[in-house]
């Protein structure tokens, strides 16, 4: 019975394919369930492409489902549902609207009178410390301000189930960190007028900080895999023994996904159609040069090298999986270690650099050899790009198929590999005189 | 879409004075150039009138003409844009003067220049076509330069100072810096407004290749004259037929010419973040990916580059820093400036006190009143339907890629051909012309309102309409908060070119004539149609000046505000 009472929001087998042609659909979510109860900070932690701000988005009413149910306080779900707030990346206010507008604009939606509403955005903005900046408009403020008046919109209106798509991703790390901790405080003294929050992030240690249980979903598609509980207290201290210890834990769970996918030998049928990251040659390089160096002496830890880079986890996943890929570096339970070819990489010059890499290219990514084939073969060593965006297409959406490709062009010419003609969309050989 | 600043509203905030002598002096201008022409004028030779068969297997060669005098016109527009904009844009001095000229020669009614310089050009070689020829070409000139100068003058302040700093820093000559730099930045812009400017070419070629100014008259074989010859014969099938072909022209150009400029031309933008680039048009796929024609292209464009690469330098303009302008200068120039007013002040005087009555002016201005009042309830009305249609259209991405398209279409084509069914109608109704006649004002430039909102509803930024949908904001208080605000910079552009198009059109609209019958409206297009048509030079220019004090009137007091406050409040 009590289970049934504090059942806010359950999710039941929900999966969202995008359409793709008549013969394939790209799935971007699959088979996710999650049941919410009351007072507690849920987050949703994984890569971007793992379908976590969709699932956001079909908890809030804003998407449907391709199948599966969602049940919002015992009913089932359709449309944007009362009670269901959101706060928004990207802050989504109204340029034209003064921060008292923009906050009052939920009420006036439900019809709440002028006098009353007036009275209600005045305590949200006091509460979340916008006080005298209700005559500004957004375009006056700072991101962090900006913030705190997404957020004051999303509580006036007593929101049961507050949505959070990556609140602070857009903030630098000093705001980020306050409006984290003020949103944290008002809760722990239970002053927020809401139930439960539902939070995206990337950012391991934000969700670290913030929930009170973490599912780390996998990409491609998204899946929740994993589901675990965080046993700190409120206020929680990052530089605790035990909190770096759960970070790490993440960390090492999230790269073991990562290792986990096959090793470019093993099967060849997959491979050319593997969807890889436009990261830089330069950054790539500086990587390795990084790892060569000290204090990592080739093996670094990922949770103190994003630290000392200021990466977040999404930028530094993507290169040490191509690192990975290319041979250059290993990753494994939350270490990314420099391999000999990657040693012999950091220490060469730039022509030597170029040749390491174009054999790691040629040999451990499939895509890029098979162009380099076809172009040795055609007469006039040219190809037009559309075939291969095609095929990538049948495996992954248009989006990652671009990716895909932008990232083989940019290595292949570090390499020297093969060339791209962007106004003709063909890839080409110099053809020496 | 692209949708780039409205180039008919200058963002700058002159003093109103330099508006007021513009004003003069441009008068006092096409006063002179009556003046020198009449001395030496003579009727065209009978022989320069061409018959116009309206044989429909005539009209091939007949669009070619009229295609080759347009393009003749926008390659002369082109030359007064580069010229003219970088001088004002290059010196202080000539911009306080050159650009208020530029402004009100926008604001006047183009098929007023037909007076002027078919007088003008029939002077200068008497009883020649190519007098004719060019008098036409310098029409259709008139409707094309303006916006086109604008466009560019506009880019050439907002050039990117890091850019700027690069080419000094690297020596480049004023001539490369110009090739290298100005241009390609202003390309964009300058490229949409010369699609435009066809437009209004098309608008006025109706009229100008056949006409009468007083006891003058002369046609040149042209669609425009074909479409004069059928009106006058009131054969529907010709107009039909006319209409038919200019559908074939027009959209010849566009895919021919235009969308293939206008894609290559997404690489000349500055920005910051990739912005989305739609596939090639297909006349650019061909000429990028055909080895035959990419070669001849990129032979091309290698002369071109090698010209406009030369370091052509002016001696002594190489310099560190910019030429100091002396105040002891800037009082010659002003004083100088101030001479060239009086005589303005004192030609039109002595002009308008020879030849007009203060009655003529109360006439004029009551007629302008009567002009406003119909072009203000029109606009009301092309906004009421087509702001709503326009946003439902445009946030469905599949219908406004399609309409919008169409809607640019409509916006190119004319639509004058279209007032014989209304002249016919009207007479056979016998419906009040003051009232029927007006919807023909609007007919060609509420497009223009359409496609733009089209445009605004489709950009408008996805997070914003989930706020809305997440915080069940729906029905009045969605319009009002969400999408009309986001749609109103939009809107105001494509407004600012319609209103501008609807007093253009009055001077069509409020005359018009099937046969042997003409309807007129009471109004100020009228007014200077018929003046023009009697020869009555000093109404005419009455009447163009009051129209250029109407429009900039109106745009003074109300777009440009409209577009202050958008471009600060709801720009996204």
């Amino acid at each position: 019975m009590d289970v049934i009472a504090d059942s806010l929001l359950e999710v039941r087998n929900v999966s969202q394919a995008y359409h793709k042609d008549s013969t394939s659909d790209f799935v971007v979510l699959e088979d996710v369930n999650l049941a919410l109860g009351g007072n507690e900070i849920v987050g949703l932690l994984g890569r971007s492409g793992s379908g976590k701000s969709t699932l956001l988005r079909i908890v809030s009413g804003l998407l449907p489902p391709s199948s599966g149910e969602v049940i919002w306080r015992g009913a089932p779900l359709s449309g944007p549902a009362e009670g269901v707030a959101m706060v928004f990346q990207s802050f989504a206010l109204f340029p034209w609207l003064t921060v008292q507008e923009n906050v009052e604009l939920g009420l006036e939606a439900q019809g709440v009178a002028r006098a009353e509403r007036e009275r209600r955005a005045e305590e949200a903005i006091d509460l979340i410390g916008l006080g005298g900046y209700e005559g500004a408009y957004p375009k006056e403020m700072s991101g962090g301000m900006r913030q705190r008046v997404g957020l004051a919109r999303a509580l006036v209106v007593h929101p049961d189930l507050l949505l959070m798509d990556e609140p602070f991703s857009a903030l630098d790390v000093l705001t980020a960190e306050t409006l984290r901790t003020d949103l944290i405080d008002l809760w722990v003294e239970r002053r927020l007028p809401v139930k439960a929050m539902l939070m995206v992030t990337h950012n391991i240690e934000e969700a670290v900080l913030m929930c009170d249980r973490i599912l780390v979903f996998s990409s491609n598609p998204g899946r929740v895999a994993h589901e675990l509980r965080v046993p700190f207290p409120h206020p929680r201290n990052r530089h605790d023994a035990a909190f770096r210890r759960f970070v790490d834990d993440i960390y090492a769970l999230m790269t073991r996904r990562a290792t986990s996918v096959p090793a470019p030998t093993q099967t060849p049928a997959v491979e050319s159609v593997q969807s890889l990251y436009p990261v830089g040659t330069n950054t790539l390089s500086g990587l390795l040069e990084t790892l060569a160096a000290d204090p990592y002496r080739g093996r670094a830890d990922l949770p103190a090298l994003a630290g000392s880079l200021q990466l977040e986890l999404d930028e530094l996943l993507p290169l040490g999986e191509t690192l990975h890929l290319l041979g250059l570096a290993e990753l494994e339970e939350g270490d990314l270690r420099l391999t000999d070819t990657g040693r012999r990489f950091a220490n060469a010059d730039a022509d030597e650099r170029k040749t390491i890499f174009a054999n790691a290219l040629r040999t451990r990514v499939k895509l890029a050899g098979t162009i380099r084939s076809v172009l040795d073969e055609r007469w006039n060593h040219r190809a037009s790009a559309v075939r291969f965006r095609d095929e990538l297409e049948d495996h992954m959406s248009p989006d990652y198929a671009e990716d895909t490709l932008r990232a083989v062009i940019a290595w292949a010419r570090f390499a020297e590999l093969f060339n791209y003609d962007d106004e003709a969309d063909q890839f080409f050989l110099e053809i020496e005189a | 879409m692209p949708v780039p600043a409205s180039s008919t509203v200058s963002v700058r905030r002159l003093p109103n004075l330099f508006d007021l002598g513009a004003f003069v002096a441009i008068a006092a201008l096409l006063i002179a150039v009556t003046h020198a022409a009449r001395h030496t004028f003579v009727p065209l030779a009978s022989s320069g009138a061409a018959t116009i068969s309206l044989d429909p297997a005539n009209l091939p060669g007949y669009a070619l003409r009229t295609v080759m005098r347009m393009f003749a016109a926008l390659a002369a527009s082109l030359l007064f844009t580069f010229t003219y904009a970088t001088w004002a844009a290059k010196s202080r001095r000539a911009g306080l003067v050159l650009i208020p000229i530029l402004d009100i020669l926008q604001s006047l009614p183009i098929f007023g220049f037909l007076t002027f310089t078919v007088t003008f050009f029939l002077g200068l070689f008497p009883g020649r076509v190519i007098g004719a020829e060019l008098a036409v070409i310098f029409a259709i000139f008139t409707s094309q330069a303006w916006n086109m100068a604008f466009s560019m003058y506009q880019s050439l302040t907002t050039v990117p100072a890091d850019l700027e700093e690069a080419t000094r820093g690297f020596r480049l000559s004023g001539w490369q810096r110009f090739w290298r730099l100005e241009v390609p930045f202003a390309m964009p812009g300058l490229i949409w407004n010369m699609m435009m400017s066809m437009s209004g070419g098309w608008f006025l070629l109706t009229a100008a290749e056949a006409v009468t100014v007083g006891d003058t008259s002369f046609n040149l074989p042209g669609i425009g004259s074909y479409i004069a010859a059928a009106l006058d014969a009131r054969d529907i099938r010709a107009v039909f037929y006319a209409i038919l072909t200019m559908f074939f022209v027009i959209l010849a150009y566009d895919q021919l010419l235009f969308r293939p400029l206008v894609a290559w031309s997404a690489k000349f933008r500055v920005e910051t973040t990739p912005s989305e680039t739609g596939d090639d048009p297909w006349m650019l796929a061909l000429l990028r990916r055909t080895r035959l024609l990419r070669a001849t292209s990129d032979r091309a464009g290698r002369a071109f580059f090698a010209i406009t690469g030369l370091g052509l330098r002016l001696p002594g303009t190489h310099r560190a820093t910019p030429r100091r302008e002396t105040r002891l200068g800037d009082s010659l120039w002003i004083g100088a400036l101030l001479l060239v007013l009086a005589w303005a002040v004192w030609r039109v005087w002595s002009y308008c006190s020879a030849t007009l009555t203060p009655a003529d002016l109360g006439t004029a201005l009551l007629y302008g009143v009567y002009t406003l009042i119909r072009v203000v309830i029109l606009m009301a009305f092309a906004t009421a339907l087509w702001v709503p249609l326009g946003v439902l259209i445009g946030l469905n991405a599949n219908w406004s890629r399609r309409v919008g398209a169409a809607a640019q279409f409509l916006a190119a084509f004319p639509a004058n051909l279209f007032w014989p069914i209304f002249v016919s109608l009207i007479v056979r109704y016998q419906l009040n012309p003051d009232i029927w006649l007006t919807p023909l004002i609007v007919l060609g430039t509420q497009w223009y309102i359409l496609f733009n909102v089209i445009a605004g509803a489709s950009a408008f930024p996805a997070d914003l309409r989930e706020v809305a949908s997440n915080f069940r904001v729906g029905g009045t208080l969605w319009w009002r908060r969400v999408i009309l605000p986001g749609i109103f910079p939009y809107f105001v552009t494509g407004a600012i070119t319609a209103s501008g198009g609807c007093w253009n059109a009055t001077l069509v609209a409020e005359v018009a004539t099937w046969g042997k019958t003409t309807i007129r409206a009471h109004g100020l297009g009228a007014y200077i149609t018929e003046a023009s048509a009697a020869g009555n030079t000093p109404r005419v220019l009455l009447g163009m000046m009051v129209m250029a004090a109407f429009v900039l009137g109106f745009n003074r007091l109300v777009w440009r505000p409209m577009y202050a406050y958008s471009a600060k409040r709801l720009r996204l």
